[in-house]
């Protein structure tokens, strides 16, 4: 049971020493990736600010390298499905920013075409399964995946993302038994956020280490830096090697932080301010990677504004398709509650 | 001023913590605002220095959408969004991808009633196949009827997969898997823990990438553990993926009442499921539709919630022998043609209404039986046309009788048949307590033939 990094309660390891595993092209990519992620939740704020979108709007901004780290380890075809926290992975699974603002915005450019909103997007195309509102239920259903996985041998392996709220479900312990009797393809993502909407770990889980959750179902974990991407790909990649050699599943609990409510409408009273300037100042997974890239001299200053305003750019374009994109037409009320087409037909 | 809530319409501008000239950043703390739930502090999502505020503290009822500050781009030169259409003049801040006085576009019009769509419920003729000359009917158990019907689909195709509690070395709980792990081996044949809620979470995923999984609950009664992966998972995700997620999956199990195993062993469900817009709920009288429907739900792209009666496993049917047997889902079958009241049920009360009938002959009563077959997507008209003959219905169920699939099958009639009517229709259901142990409170409980002879009577104002 290897405890790869140290908890990322404290301050990280000198920048730079982690770049030896990591080119300056996948570095940039990472930026980039992360860079896009963080505007496009800050432009969904703004969107759900001025009304355009509705209900339960769940940003990912803080979380950033987990998503973008997992992705960069997992080959085409390997799935991700996570909660309703999903717009990162989304876009990261290579969804159309267009199409994620719009399915938002609930418009029939939406990748739902608009019935799904912010916690119910899927493609089948991107491998990516959902974007899930029930609690906990993505890990069952990501080690159905997996399940298909093996059935049909093809050496896929399948990401289940959920946070260290979800990681209290006892549908997630009833699938790592499973998983672990069937030596599923499944790799557990926990996104410890360390706080379950408004309740903070200690006062909901007994033990807080939550990579030894796997234990007494004989699944190895580990303790990653989430906000460190380059820690979270190398992790991710040993997840991955141990799933393909047929050993079964395998965890990964990022200690992560969420910088913004739980959803939009959370006042966050549950924490301090300093507490999230704290992380913010010190842990920023983004200006970890900016840090990176000007220490080993891949990225100058143009460089990086140049990313940022092509980022802003997909961004602004984004919001604009899904600000006059049109509402479905009423005819789609009734469609897709039943297909006559099968699976992949 | 920003929506910070789904139900947000105005709020309280209670503090600034910027003032004019300050330059802000992504993420800074630039106000507080007070929600019709709680005080909340909003973030600038723009870089900029604050030009203008234009909602001073304590400004009570502020709509939502109006402007309440102005900022100024990076480098001095006021700066818009949106983006693509930079203005010369200053953004106001919170709504910097818009014309603040925009409502969102029909967001919250209601419209007028009678003007949304109409369900598109496409309504193919549907009918049982004609049986070929010279086929063999043969004797065949609910139980091996079932069996059979899964062991030609798995034949047929590699991606159906059976999975359940005891379902391969103990050849099934009620012995109707007998066999198929011989023949397809424990990769297709899959023994799970007792672990209802997670082995249908995993049969929806294995069904969303694309294989098509026989998830068998030892009873129904069990599959309350599930019942979130069945309805939210299963039947809710095509519409919310806007068709994307197909979800091929058979839930199958015995179903209602056994014998004196009490409340909690039980349960009727079809009305529980028969509620739920997505998935589709079967549940057979006989072995030719226990076979011929199996095989239909195997085959349906849709996830199918398939009704099974352990009282009826043992029982001895024709079936006919050699041919591909597939019954349309979501076609009732008139069993006992009649005019002088229409019996509507499913599953073991059908066996039950065609006991009922021939004693209702005696007293001169032809009574017609409709063996509802499929509850979900209900087939109204077959009943509907019996009633048009009779004039007289009554519904028969294992089910408790408020809010029941009798309760449906009254509406409807009375929706589309109401002239036709010449007695108000009944329900004969389980009695409205759970289930009791001791043999005559369970007899008591349940429907009978007695008692649907006396509602029978009851319709044709007959004693």
């Amino acid at each position: 049971m290897a405890r790869a990094a140290t908890a990322a309660a404290g301050k990280r390891k000198a920048n730079g020493a982690d770049a030896t595993s990591v080119t300056k092209d996948e570095l940039l990519k990472y930026y980039r990736e992360m860079l896009l992620i963080r505007r496009f939740e800050e432009r969904a704020g703004q969107l759900y600010g001025m009304g355009l979108i509705g209900g339960f709007c769940h940003l990912y901004i803080g979380q950033e390298a987990i998503a973008v780290g997992c992705e960069a380890a997992k080959r085409p075809g390997d799935q991700f499905i996570t909660g309703y926290r999903d717009h990162g992975h989304m876009l990261v699974a290579g969804m159309d920013p267009r199409e994620v603002m719009a399915e938002l915005t609930g418009r029939i450019g939406g990748s739902s075409k608009g019935k799904g909103g912010s916690m119910h997007m899927f493609s089948t195309e991107a491998a990516f399964y959902g974007g899930h509102g029930i609690v906990g239920a993505q890990v069952a259903l990501g080690t159905g995946l997996a399940l298909a996985n093996s059935y049909r041998e093809d050496g896929k392996v399948s990401f289940a993302f959920f946070g260290d709220g979800a990681s209290n479900q006892g549908q997630v312990y009833e699938s790592f038994n499973m998983a672990a009797v069937w030596k599923l393809p499944v790799i557990y993502v926990i996104e410890n956020n360390q706080y379950a909407m408004g309740t903070a770990i200690d006062r909901s889980t007994s033990e807080v280490e939550l990579y030894k959750r796997g234990i007494s179902f004989n699944i190895p974990g580990e303790q990653v830096d989430g906000m460190d991407v380059t820690a979270v790909k190398a992790a991710a990649q040993r997840a991955c090697d141990h799933c393909r050699s047929g050993k079964g599943p395998y965890i990964l609990e990022m200690k992560t932080y969420r910088y913004r409510g739980h959803s939009m409408s959370d006042p966050a009273k549950y924490r301090t301010r300093e507490e999230v300037d704290e992380v913010r100042k010190t842990r920023d997974p983004i200006d970890h990677v900016e840090e990176m890239l000007e220490k080993n001299g891949w990225a100058d200053e143009a460089t990086l504004k140049a990313i940022d305003a092509e980022v802003k750019k997909i961004v602004a374009d984004a919001a604009e398709f899904a600000r006059t994109s049109p509402e479905p037409d009423p005819s789609e009320l009734y469609t897709h509650v039943y297909t006559t087409v099968e699976q992949g037909a | 001023m920003p929506a910070l809530s789904p139900t947000m319409e105005e709020g309280t501008l209670a503090k600034w913590h910027v003032k004019v000239g300050d330059q802000v950043r992504s993420g800074d703390v630039i106000a507080e605002i007070e929600t019709d739930k709680a005080t909340m502090e909003v973030e600038a999502v723009d870089e900029g220095v604050v030009s203008e505020i234009l909602v001073p503290e304590g400004t009570e009822e502020v709509k939502v959408n109006t402007p309440i500050a102005r900022l100024g781009g990076e480098g001095g030169a006021a700066k818009a969004a949106p983006e693509p259409t930079p203005q010369t003049q200053p953004a106001p801040m919170q709504t910097a991808a818009g014309d603040p006085e925009k409502q969102p576009p029909e967001a919250a019009k209601p419209r007028p009633e009678g003007e949304g769509a109409t369900p598109v419920t496409p309504k193919p003729a549907l009918k049982d196949p004609e049986l070929p000359e010279g086929v063999n009917l043969v004797k065949v158990t609910v139980r091996d009827a079932l069996r059979d019907a899964m062991a030609e689909e798995m034949r047929r195709d590699g991606d159906v997969f059976l999975m359940g509690e005891e379902v391969a070395q103990y050849q099934g709980a009620y012995k109707v898997s007998r066999g198929l792990l011989e023949e397809f081996g424990p990769k297709r044949v899959i023994d799970t823990p007792i672990t209802e809620h997670g082995f249908a979470g995993l049969g929806v995923g294995a069904a969303m990438a694309g294989l098509k999984p026989i998830v068998e609950f030892m009873t129904f009664n069990f599959a309350m553990q599930a019942i979130d992966h069945i309805i939210n998972s299963a039947a809710k995700t095509l519409y919310m993926s806007g068709g994307q997620i197909k979800t091929s999956i058979v839930f199958r199990g015995p179903n209602g009442a056994a014998a004196r195993v009490a409340a909690q062993h039980s349960q009727d469900y079809a009305a529980w499921y028969g509620h739920v817009p997505g998935l589709k709920v079967i549940a057979p009288y006989d072995a030719a539709d226990a076979k011929g429907l199996l095989k239909a739900a195997i085959r349906d792209p849709n996830p199918v919630v398939f009704l099974e009666h352990e009282m009826l496993y043992g029982q001895e049917f024709d079936v006919p022998e050699g041919i591909d047997w597939v019954v349309p889902i979501g076609k009732a079958k008139v069993r006992r043609e009649g005019s002088g009241v229409t019996l509507v049920a499913y599953s073991r009360m059908v066996g039950f209404c065609l006991q009922a009938a021939e004693e209702l002959a005696k007293h001169g009563i032809e009574a017609e039986v409709v063996d509802l077959r499929t509850i979900r997507p209900m087939d109204i008209e077959t009943v509907v046309e019996s009633v048009k003959k009779t004039n007289r219905l009554v519904t028969v169920e294992e089910g408790w009788g408020p809010m029941g699939v009798g309760a449906e099958v009254c509406a409807k009639v009375t929706e589309l048949a109401f002239d036709y009517l010449d007695a108000p229709p009944m329900r004969v259901t389980q009695e409205d307590v759970p289930l009791p142990y001791a043999a005559n409170l369970e007899a008591l409980s349940m429907p009978s033939v007695d008692r649907i002879v006396k509602a029978a009577k009851a319709v044709s104002y007959r004693s």
